[in-house]
Formats: C-alpha cells, structure tokens, sequence
C-alpha cells in the first residue's frame, strides 16, 4: 500500500488561501487504509478549515466527496460535476492520484493534502514501515524475501556493512539492520548458500533514475 | 458523520454552553446519580448519552465546535475499568491529537477536556463539570462566536 500523511492545517489552510469555494476529494483505497485521506480524514480536514477560515473572517465553502480510487480515470470521472461547481479542488490522495485529478481538469487548480511517503504496510495499529522502492527489477528471491535496497540504509547488496550493532542499523539503531534480517531469515529457510554469491552491480536503468516510468501490456490494451 | 440534536442546537444563550459527551457505564449514571441526589451543577452543561467515551470521533467533537459550542468534555470510565476493555485509552489518545488540532484551527485546545470515574461518582462528576466550566468561563466564549458576533457589528 502507499503510505501517506496528511499536511498540517497551516500548510493546507496556506494551499487554499485564494479560494472560497473548494471540493475535498478522499481516496478509498490506499490512504483509507492508513488513515490519511480516507472519507473521515476529509471530513476533519473540512471541519478544520471551515472553523479556521471563519475566524480569519473569510468563510469557506466546503464539498466533500470521496471516490474508490483517484488513480483511474473511472473513478475520476464521477467528481466532474462537483469539480464544476467548484473553484478548487482538494486532493486527499497520494501523489499519483492528485497528478491524474489534475490531468483529468486541466482548468482547476488541484492541491494535495496529503505528503506521499512510501510503499509500505501496516506493522502495528498506527505504524507503517517502508519495504518497497520499486525498482523495477525485484531481487527479493536471493534475500530471503528481506529487500536490501529499501531497508538497508546503505542499499548494499553483498552486506552487511561493518557498522550494524546488535541488530540495529548504523544509520538509525531504532530501525533493525536489513542484513541481520536476511541472515536470520536465510538461516530458517535454510538458505544461507545463496550468502556465499557475490552479487554485480545492479543496472539502476529500470529504477525511477532514468526518469518516470511506463508500464505497458499489449494484451490487455483495447 | 452523525451530529446530534444538541451540536445542531448550538449554544442557546450567551452564556458558554458546554456539551459532555458521557459513557453509559460511568459518567451517564455518575450524571443521573448527581440527579437523583438533588446535587447542583451548572445548567450550561448539556449531557450527550453515549455508548463509551472510546465511540467519539475526532468529527463530532469538532461538529460541536463548528456548530458554537464553547467547550466539550469527554467522560469515560477509569482507565483499567472501561466495558469495551480499552475504549476510554483509546478515547484518550483520540482527545490528545484533537486537543492539537483545535490549537492548530485557534479555537485553543483547552475548550476539550477528558475526565474519568466511576459510576458511583455522583460528587466526582459534579467536580469536574464544575471545573471544565470555570475553565471555559475563564476562555470565554468561543472565538468562533467572537469572530461571527464582530462580524454582525
């Protein structure tokens, strides 16, 4: 799942400065999940600046709607009426959904609410770690199912480096040394040969560094 | 989001109006108990019956502001005592974050209170309403009424 967290209300409150009149559109999916812009995230964010702009002595006009997903133009074509009516338009969804709002409405102005962190999953009730970078090319099988390069600091493939203590990580000792993980884990699945392989130099062209990617699957094109 | 009759209402006089959200299994027979024994506390309080201080969300406290009120008190039972096992902990959490969210929006976020007792603390009850209300009267009233009121001069 993406991860996000929701801008502070000053930061949003700045974002919707020239506007009287805004749509607050959540996500159902992804931000739902980690509770930041989901239909009650929206619905706090709408109380919120309602209550600030009246004090500002500046009301707001505030629509709220939330839509399955505002990653596909399917979805996104049910908030065209509402975009209508409205000046704004306010985007509880990750970085990608606010870019397809915004291509979707070339005429409206689109604020995200939210900060896009990570790919990641829910640890415990209100935690969420970051396990994937998506870099295009997944190396999970030789690591036990541990990803080196999202949860080694130093994204080192032959590890570990010589800077972990007990089982934190040199960089940040709150956070569990990735390679003590794939050792202990190669261990119990009885794998720990694949430790004995050096592994090259990963080629970074299917990474985000050659610039945005594209997915394209000619069987399913119409 | 469901808004009761009572954030609806908004505050009725010029007097602060405070609403106190209470937990059936403490702070609503606490309440009644107070009633019964003919005990006095301020008439600015409105009573919501709730299932457990754990079942408030961070909207319908805010409703209640939006719609006037000048401060809102959460009772739930002890902590280790709540029914549903950890609602009212919860409940404390939830109140924290909207403590700072109603400082972020500058309604301040003393006008939020959480308290906790038992069900036989008719005096306890009383103590506390008493004290959220000479909190709220020392605030004033709230600033979105202050704001609207200067805004009709």
């Amino acid at each position: 799942m993406i991860v996000a967290t929701g801008k502070s209300i000053a930061e949003v409150r700045s974002l919707l400065m020239r506007h009287d009149k805004v749509l607050f559109v959540g996500c159902g999916t992804c931000v739902t999940v980690c509770l930041a812009g989901g239909d009650r995230e929206v619905g706090i964010m709408s109380y919120a600046m309602r209550m600030a702009r009246r004090l500002e002595g500046r009301p707001i006009e505030i629509e709220q709607m939330t839509i399955e997903r505002q990653c596909e133009n399917e979805f996104i074509a049910d908030l065209a009426a509402a975009a209508a009516r409205n000046e704004a338009i306010l985007s509880f969804g990750c970085g990608a959904g606010v870019q397809a709002i915004a291509e979707r409405f070339p005429d409206k102005p689109v604020y995200a609410a939210l900060d896009t962190q990570f790919i990641g999953i829910l640890e415990e009730q209100g935690v969420w770690t970051e396990k994937c970078l998506g870099c295009g090319a997944c190396v999970l099988a030789d690591f036990g199912g541990i990803c080196p390069i999202t949860r080694c600091a130093k994204r080192m493939l032959n590890g570990p480096c010589a800077g972990s203590s007990e089982d934190g990580c040199e960089v940040d000792p709150e956070r569990p040394c990735a390679w003590q993980i794939i050792y202990r884990r190669l261990e119990a699945i009885g794998q720990l040969d694949r430790l004995a392989a050096i592994v090259p130099a990963r080629d970074w062209r299917t990474s985000w560094h050659a610039g945005a990617r594209r997915v394209v699957r000619e069987e399913h094109r119409i | 989001m469901i808004e009761t009759e009572e954030m609806k209402a908004g505050p009725t006089t010029q007097r602060c109006e405070i609403l106190a959200f209470c937990c059936n299994f403490c702070a609503y027979a606490a309440a009644d108990l107070a009633g019964s024994r003919r005990m006095q506390y301020p008439a600015n309080v409105r009573i919501v019956h709730v299932p457990c201080s754990g079942k408030m969300e961070v909207q319908q406290i805010l409703a209640a502001f939006e719609h006037g009120i000048d401060g809102v008190l959460i009772a739930g039972c002890l902590e280790g005592g709540c029914h549903f096992t950890e609602g009212n902990l919860r409940a404390k959490r939830r109140v924290a974050a909207t403590r700072k969210l109603l400082d972020d929006i500058g309604i301040g976020g003393e006008r939020l209170r959480m308290v906790n007792l038992s069900a036989s603390e008719a005096p306890t009850f009383v103590a506390r309403v008493r004290e959220m209300v000479e909190t709220v009267e020392r605030l004033g009233p709230s600033p979105l009424r202050l704001a609207e009121n200067r805004g009709q001069e």
